[in-house]
């Protein structure tokens, strides 16, 4: 059975639309057409002059090596933040899930995290590696280890990719601890009868069951790791050494904001607008088909 | 609900603020008679500050005109919002612009009105050359026409660590003058335990430009720039490739020690990891505040072979004021902000800021001033950045750099010389990249503003 609501009034329905339809003009479509209008000129920092310049914005930064290597780069980032943030997450929230002491204090901890700034977790983690000043990148130095993200690339990108998604555990984790939570007890209790052990219980009922959570919290860590890690990187490397830990985000801030190259910044940011569309899309299709398992 | 209690309150609330308000009035009432002037700057605490009180200091100096300075970030922020709100048609009168912003600005056309123009169109009278060359230079246009209100002023010196000069068996009262006595020195630090001997804030600037100027070596092609917008970078010349090869091979050999980007690497020093130190003069000040050791200020090491032994002058830092256009501007506006610059051009104002702050001094007379009030004395190394700067006449490769882009090209080098000191490439290759990269932008910066 279908349920719908009728309107006495032919106008009230738009009239109750307006608020939503204004915010997206204002702040999505304005903007982006704003981005496309410039990621197709030529102009100066004060935007005296202009010229109009096909896609050449496009083909200079899709024709430049060191963009590859950042979209390298980012591709590396997200997939290792995703899969790093979800599988610590999944197993913290799994723990907590079981009848222990003190089960909520460890909740209200583990999502303590989330409430923290990405710009300020990075401090902290600063604080923490940081060779010179960090007490554990101090001790790491003492030992005879030699740690330091301001010139190795690997160890910055270590680095970034650990801050980033200590940052998204706690999100992670209330949604799949929720997730856990929404499997039927009885099913489990069956298993248990029928004497399947706790891995076998997990891998053949609760990670099915798990799965759209699961395939949510895919789309938007991966989304999460593309486009909100600006401030962590921001704060800790700058992008570098080099362009280790330069990602598609942080190059389209780099070039507007520092460089004042709006139209190839412009242009970055149409890519990018295309890839989160993309990302968007899978999820919804995935939202419409999988979410309603019950 | 409102309790009684609360109602109480609420009233007094009300009542104290009808009061302040009338109270307010007649000051508001002054306020409109006076001509405002919108003021943005850079600098964070406690510079800000101090600053402020020089802009109180003026408005309390007369009763025409009230400039009001605030805050806006960074220095690439407040040039992000100075353009973004020239863009929008609401440009404040006055924005504070870091050093590499120059070409930006000279290139911004009728974004800009010159500070020569303003003054000569608001009858002020304004001396360019009560200035020191090296700053004047900087600021100028290519027929020598001031185009910015200089202020604050640094350029690239090196600090050292005397204890640790001690300790290595090295007299503290001489340091290193050129680059084989700076190494030598380097080895005995090293060798009498420093984990540091030496490293660099600045990279590009101190590295690389002041470099060039020092050795009268072009950073740029068309006289770094000045001579046009098609310049291309010549970095990859004798000079600058043996000295970051130096570099490297210190680095590999624990001499020299990468401490990051921009100033990030101030710290190292007056905490007394590093023993010497190249960087902005202007951290004379957080040096003076934080180390627990014996310490001294040197003018930068030179190459003898580069050099002739007649090292040039340095080249400047820091910001200077420049005047925006909005299309709503009246002359009586212009004419407060020729009223403004005539005060703080005034060399007492100058000596100020440059003993109070530690930047140095931008007019030949401030330096007088300093100098009068036994300042110099008072303050041993104090005036090595002044002296750098004075020491010789400029030269067309010391005048300064006129780059668009240059913050861009700038962190193109750092990177570029990051990939070199993880040992993915040597000198040349690093400055070579550089070139292409850095050409690139230049390119880029001449197409966007020609015409």
């Amino acid at each position: 059975m279908q349920r719908r609501v009728t309107f006495d009034s032919r106008l009230l329905p738009y009239l109750l639309l307006a608020p939503q339809v204004a915010v997206t003009l204002v702040f999505f479509i304005w903007p982006a057409a704003n981005a496309i209008w410039q990621s197709v000129h030529l102009q100066d920092a004060f935007g005296i002059r202009s010229e109009f310049v096909w896609f050449e914005n496009f083909t200079h930064v899709l024709g430049d090596p060191n963009y590859l290597d950042t979209l390298k780069t980012t591709v590396i980032f997200s997939v290792a933040v995703t899969v790093l943030a979800m599988g610590v997450a999944l197993l913290l929230a799994v723990l907590a899930d079981s009848k222990i002491k003190g089960a909520s204090a460890y909740k209200t901890l583990l999502i303590w995290p989330y409430a923290l700034a990405p710009a300020v977790a990075a401090v902290l983690w600063m604080f923490i590696f940081n060779p010179d000043i960090g007490s554990f990148g101090r001790a790491l130095r003492a030992l005879g280890f030699d740690w330091d993200y301001r010139l190795n690339g690997g160890q910055a990108l270590l680095m970034v990719i650990l801050a980033a998604s200590w940052k998204q555990v706690s999100y992670n984790f209330i949604f799949f601890l929720a997730g856990l939570q929404a499997i039927p007890r009885s099913v489990m209790e069956a298993a248990s009868i029928d004497g399947a052990g706790p891995v076998r219980r997990f891998w053949t009922i609760t990670f099915p069951l798990l799965s759209p959570t699961t395939f949510f919290l895919l789309v938007v860590d991966m989304v999460y790791a593309f486009f909100e890690t600006f401030g962590t990187i921001h704060a800790l490397t700058q992008g570098g050494p080099g362009k280790a830990t330069e990602t598609l985000i942080f190059r389209v801030y780099q070039d507007g904001v520092v460089n004042n190259d709006l139209g190839g910044s412009s242009a970055q940011s149409v890519i990018l607008m295309v890839i989160v569309i993309a990302l968007t899309a899978v999820q919804f299709r995935f939202v419409e088909r999988k979410v309603h398992y019950s | 609900m409102l309790t009684r209690r609360k109602l109480a309150l609420l009233t007094g609330a009300a009542t104290a603020t009808a009061l302040l308000f009338a109270a307010a009035l007649p000051g508001t009432a002054l306020a409109q008679s006076k001509t405002v002037i919108d003021f943005w700057h850079g600098l964070p605490q406690p510079l800000g500050g101090q600053l402020e009180q020089i802009v109180k200091d003026f408005n309390d100096s007369q009763q025409t005109v009230q400039v009001n300075a605030s805050y806006k970030g960074s220095y690439p922020e407040t040039m992000q919002a100075a353009i973004a709100a020239f863009r929008a048609g609401n440009a404040p009168h006055i924005v504070q612009m870091f050093e590499v912003g120059t070409a930006t600005m000279m290139a911004a056309g009728p974004a800009v009105k010159p500070v020569y123009q303003l003054m000569q169109e608001t009858g002020a009278s304004f001396d360019p050359d009560a200035y020191i060359p090296a700053v004047k230079g900087y600021y100028s246009s290519k027929d020598g026409k001031m185009m910015a209100l200089p202020f604050n002023s640094s350029t690239a010196i090196m600090f050292y660590n005397k204890d640790a000069f001690q300790k290595a068996g090295l007299d503290p009262a001489k340091p290193p003058a050129t680059w084989p006595e700076l190494i030598d020195a380097a080895k005995k630090l090293k060798a009498s335990g420093s984990s540091c001997p030496f490293t660099t804030s600045w990279p590009t600037w101190v590295q690389l430009e002041q470099l060039g100027a020092i050795h009268n070596t072009p950073f740029a092609t068309q006289a770094n720039g000045y001579g046009g917008l098609n310049a291309e970078l010549k970095i990859d010349a004798p000079l600058y490739v043996k000295h970051v090869q130096t570099l490297i091979d210190m680095q590999k050999d624990g001499l020299f020690k990468y401490g990051g980007r921009d100033n990030k690497p101030d710290a190292l020093f007056p905490s007394g990891e590093c023993a010497m130190i190249q960087g902005s003069s202007s951290l004379r000040s957080r040096i003076l505040k934080e180390a627990t050791f014996a310490w001294g200020a040197a003018p930068l090491p030179y190459w003898p072979e580069f050099a002739n032994n007649d090292p040039k002058n340095g080249i400047i830092g820091g910001a200077a004021f420049w005047v925006m256009t909005s299309p709503k501007r009246t002359p009586a506006e212009y004419k407060a902000v020729s009223q403004f610059f005539t005060y703080l051009a005034k060399p007492e104002v100058d000596a100020k800021w440059h003993m109070d702050t530690g930047y140095v001094p931008v007019t030949l007379k401030g330096i007088e001033i300093a100098k009068a009030q036994g300042y110099y004395e008072k303050n041993p190394g104090a005036d090595v950045p002044a002296a750098q700067l004075t020491r010789t006449p400029t030269t067309e490769n010391s005048m300064g750099l006129r780059l668009g882009n240059l913050p861009e090209i700038r962190n193109i080098i750092q990177e570029e010389l990051e990939k070199a000191f993880q040992g993915q490439q040597d000198a040349r290759q690093a400055l070579d990249a550089s070139i292409k990269r850095g050409n690139t932008v230049l390119r880029n910066f001449e197409r966007a503003n020609k015409g």
